[in-house]
């Protein structure tokens, strides 16, 4: 049974990767005019996304959606604000920190407040700023999934949060350095990754689901997108403080 | 030989990366709650099948779409394929037609193979009894998100503000949740940040950077930056169509079968 699921969610995967190979192919042959280089190379790596990608939705269905959800279930039965509001922090701040994006685009602010701004004046100084900036976001994105938890606890409809954060960043704008700006609005698309989406769907439709009078569909979703929010906010304060 | 250990090296990068949520579940779990995982056995393979996973799909975007997706950006901006004058170079925004419909095209079928877009998009149809239909989510959000980038190439190329086009997507989206099915709202929010993980961060990063470098006047450093946050609004705003296109179907079918 396992085996012929496998190879059922192949054949998804399959379909789903053909709209960018076409794209790829049509691009490349028709509009460019010029063979796709190292074909072999090109061939196997295509197999490698699609068993990867099957591999990474069977796992998703055996293991984290079934874990955030029974976590959720549980630390609503347990009633504990102070656990439940630490492990939504605890869960988006270990998600970011780590997320190999992120450590990359930290990097380029870095060097992009080296050359432009008088911010950094040595390249010493530029690991620092990297460092803090990593750490800006991902303070913020814990914060977001914490009160995203808060918010499905006390009821309040999914999209004030995310309003509020929209009218923050419009006005914060025009205070935020120059430089910082294309930056901070990309932080926030970059520190939500793979493993932080399905985990926090699982949690945020599992808490609605076991807390009464919640609806897993209008309470379960919108923490995410708060998670993408709050990373620009944070670091336009960063980027006006230091 | 030499590819095993590159992809060795590959998974215990993964395993790294990964290390801090498992261990948060994991501390949380026995900790906290006190309780042993149920079906233990089930969650570690999962956790196995999620690491392999990843590994696999990061190593073959490495040897197949990455490559290829960069080569591309930076031949469809190269001044011969646009066809700029070498001597007079006096370019229009037209000039680039071409990569506004390439970044169009990336957009929507990047949006397709998205992993975590799939999974939320199941998620969603699981909860909403089939009224959202994954099929009909996912291609939304690549409507948008083509869309979304091919404003990003735009204002890379023509160099204005992205305040403005971020300001006035949000006016949109904001306009759009007063008509929107309240029930849709958190599912239409969150895909727009969804879409933008594994596949579509690399590939649109390389492209901005093509962009910036080709295009006379644009800082590679700093003019770059920005596509992402734009591949993260649009999507909203055509789920939130999306939603109500489907609505008003299904009040016309209502009213004429009475």
């Amino acid at each position: 049974m396992f085996k012929k699921r496998f190879i059922n969610q192949l054949i998804n995967s399959f379909f789903d990767l053909s709209p960018i190979l076409t794209v790829v192919i049509i691009f490349q042959v028709l509009i460019i005019r010029q063979a796709i280089p190292d074909v072999g190379h090109f061939i196997l790596g295509i197999l490698f996304v699609l068993i990867g990608l099957t591999l990474f939705i069977q796992g998703l269905e055996l293991s984290l959606f079934p874990l955030g959800e029974s976590m959720a279930y549980a630390f609503a039965r347990k009633g504990s604000l102070f656990w439940l509001l630490s492990f939504a922090f605890c869960l988006g701040f270990s998600a970011a920190i780590a997320e190999p994006a992120l450590i990359t685009l930290a990097k380029q602010a870095a060097e992009l407040a080296y050359q432009k701004t008088t911010i950094i004046d040595s390249p010493s100084d530029k690991n620092n700023y990297a460092l803090g900036f990593r750490i800006t976001v991902a303070i913020s994105v814990g914060l977001a999934i914490l009160i995203g938890v808060l918010r499905i606890i006390r009821g309040w409809p999914a999209y004030y949060p995310v309003f509020y954060a929209y009218i923050l960043i419009a006005l914060m704008t025009p205070f935020t350095p120059l430089e910082i700006r294309a930056i901070a609005y990309d932080s926030g698309c970059v520190a939500t990754s793979t493993l932080t989406v399905p985990l926090v769907t699982a949690l945020g439709v599992g808490l609605a689901t076991a807390i009464k009078g919640r609806n897993p569909m209008t309470d379960g979703f919108g923490l995410v997108v708060f998670a993408s929010l709050t990373p620009v906010i944070f670091v336009m304060i960063y980027g006006i403080i230091v | 030989m030499d590819w095993l250990a590159q992809f060795f090296i590959r998974l215990l990068e993964t395993a790294r990366d990964f290390m801090p949520i498992f261990l948060v579940l994991i501390g949380f779990q026995l900790l906290v709650i006190r309780k042993p995982i149920s079906n233990a056995r089930k969650t570690f393979a999962g956790f196995i099948f999620v690491l392999l996973g990843v590994s696999i799909f990061l190593e073959g975007l490495d040897l197949a779409l990455f490559p290829i997706g960069k080569l591309m950006a930076t031949q469809l901006t190269t001044a011969e394929f646009l066809g700029i004058n070498p001597v007079n170079k006096t370019t229009t925004w037209q000039t680039y037609a071409w990569v506004y419909i390439f970044a169009a095209s990336l957009g929507f079928a990047v949006a397709l193979a998205e992993p975590s877009l799939l999974a939320i998009a199941t998620k969603a149809e699981q909860i909403s009894g089939g009224t959202i239909r994954a099929w009909g989510l996912r291609i939304a959000v690549g409507i948008g998100l083509g869309f979304g980038l091919a404003l990003g190439t735009f204002r890379i190329v023509t160099g204005t503000e992205l305040y403005f086009y971020i300001i006035a997507g949000f006016s949109i989206a904001t306009l759009q949740t007063l008509f929107t099915p309240k029930a849709i709202l958190g599912i239409a929010f969150d895909s727009g940040s969804v879409t933008t993980t594994m596949v579509t961060v690399p590939l649109v990063t390389a492209l901005g950077a093509g962009l910036a470098q080709t295009i006379p006047g644009r800082d590679p450093l700093s003019d770059g930056f920005g596509l992402l946050a734009l591949a993260s609004l649009y999507p909203i705003i055509a789920v939130l169509s999306y939603a109500q296109i489907a609505q008003w179907f299904n009040k016309r079918s209502l009213s004429s079968t009475p």
